[in-house]
């Protein structure tokens, strides 16, 4: 495939980590922010070719693990109704809420649905006027513009029986807490590439200034990501900190204005809750109030749903690159894909998933790299 | 979540009002909405998510990128000296 195959080269690869080696006169932690990033970097092996005191530690970047539980659970309320289609992206079907997952409710015959975009909700909700469907809206900056457009095209169309329930994060304010924390050991980032496709990277810029750190903008193919590494390395080596583009192919520093505007018309900003992590002001979308007919919250009153993750879990540490997966006693025995105990493990692209499915569970201390 | 795969336009239509695309990716070809990316063309690459094109390939870009990242090798294959041979036993700042 044209613009895949290519960036997946061995021997790039290798000239590339040759090239940080040399490079290279000190230890560096850098954390790659995005969870497709995580997946490619655990999936290639890419950690085994650095050198081992070039330390990549794994971000918020995954949109279904930092989704809130009560946030599950209301979903799972709004599913379990008879007159609903409840329909989703596939990643979310497994994630279990206090009780279920979707899966378990489908086969106990609630009427749950696996979508590609979130237009084939409008489709389904024009060929069932007498059923309300409700699309579970999470994601990133990246996914706010197809959600933007099914609400809005909704609310062109009249389309009433179509609502979303929104759980919208946004990366720049998680990367401010993540370099505000006291324990914070980030020293450079590895920009999240289809986020910025959209936003453009402008915002990034006031972060890498503000906290002196390195960002730069990465793609995810394993070419992509250690071209971001060494792009970070040469930074630091040289003392700078400022927003690079290593994926220019895709990305703009003002990034898709048509999408930036849509987003803005139907979305506004609030706080928001991450799993693991907490509340992070200003870290989030919900619909603007003209659009508040699509709001399933609203529509649907489901009520606060109180939740407690386990104790034993830290994934809210692993999110913000304090510790790794297999700093975890219940990691690959208590939890796993199967059995979640928090949000790194419950989607593919969380780090503890990610590192389980590519059997590090069985190699535990060979990633432990010295810093 | 934020998966984008790069795929190439066959074709453009009107739907329902919006801008949709036949678009090749590998030997699989999906629908696509191109409100996005108004400039893009039929044999334009885009980068889609979730069904909609985010971002028009740079084909200048990407053939920029690529080609510094073979340089790279050939510097390391001639032997390139080392500007400034420094001790790897730092330590963390």
């Amino acid at each position: 495939m044209k613009y895949v195959d290519e960036y997946r080269s061995e021997q790039l690869a290798r000239n590339i980590t040759e090239e940080i080696r040399r490079i290279q006169t000190r230890p560096w932690v850098i954390m790659e922010v995005c969870g497709g990033q995580t997946h490619s970097i655990v999936k290639h092996g890419l950690d085994y070719l650095l050198p081992s005191s070039i330390e990549l530690v794994h971000g918020p970047g995954c949109p279904v693990c930092v989704t809130p539980l009560e946030m599950i659970d209301k979903a799972h309320a709004i599913a379990r109704r008879t007159d609903v289609i409840f329909c989703s992206f596939g990643d979310m079907l497994r994630v279990p809420g206090s009780e279920e997952d979707l899966f378990a409710l489908k086969s106990r015959g609630a009427d749950v649905r696996i979508v590609y975009s979130p237009l084939d909700c409008l489709k389904i909700a024009r060929a069932n006027p007498d059923k309300k469907v409700v699309f579970f809206a999470v994601g990133f900056e990246t996914t706010a513009p197809a959600n933007a457009m099914a609400v809005w095209r909704a609310q062109q169309d009249c389309v009433k029986n179509f609502s979303i329930l929104v759980s919208h994060v946004l990366v720049p304010p998680a990367i401010a807490a993540i370099l505000q924390s006291p324990q914070n050991r980030v020293q450079g980032f590895l920009g999240p590439g289809h986020v910025c496709a959209i936003m453009g990277y402008h915002e990034y810029e006031a972060i890498s200034a503000r906290y002196s750190v390195p960002i730069v903008v990465t793609g995810f193919e394993p070419l992509d990501i250690l071209e971001g590494v060494l792009m970070t390395v040469r930074q630091l080596e040289s003392g700078k900190a400022q927003v690079e583009n290593q994926y220019a192919r895709a990305v703009e520093r003002e990034g898709n204005r048509p999408a930036q505007t849509l987003v803005s018309e139907v979305f506004e900003i609030c706080d928001r809750k991450w799993r693991g992590v907490g509340s992070i002001p200003k870290s989030g979308f919900r619909l603007r109030y003209e659009f508040r007919d699509h709001d399933a919250e609203r529509l649907f009153e489901v009520e606060e749903i109180d939740t407690k993750e386990p104790a034993i879990c830290i994934s809210g540490q692993i999110l913000k690159g304090i510790r790794k997966p297999h700093d975890c006693p219940a990691f690959g025995t208590l939890c796993t894909p199967q059995t979640p105990l928090g949000a790194t493990m419950v989607s593919a692209e969380g780090a503890c998933a990610a590192y389980y499915a590519y059997g590090r569970h069985l190699k535990t201390g060979e990633n432990s790299h010295v810093v | 979540m934020c998966l984008g795969i790069p795929g190439k336009i066959l074709e453009s239509y009107e739907s329902q009002g919006l801008r949709m695309a036949k678009v090749q990716f590998g030997g699989i070809v999906r629908e696509a909405c191109l409100q996005y990316v108004p400039e893009a063309e039929t044999g334009d690459y885009v980068v889609v998510h979730v069904g909609f094109a985010i971002s028009k390939v740079n084909e200048e870009e990407a053939a920029r990128t690529y080609r510094l990242l073979e340089e790279m090798g050939q510097l390391t294959e001639l032997g390139a000296p080392e500007i400034e041979e420094k001790s790897r036993n730092g330590r963390s700042p």
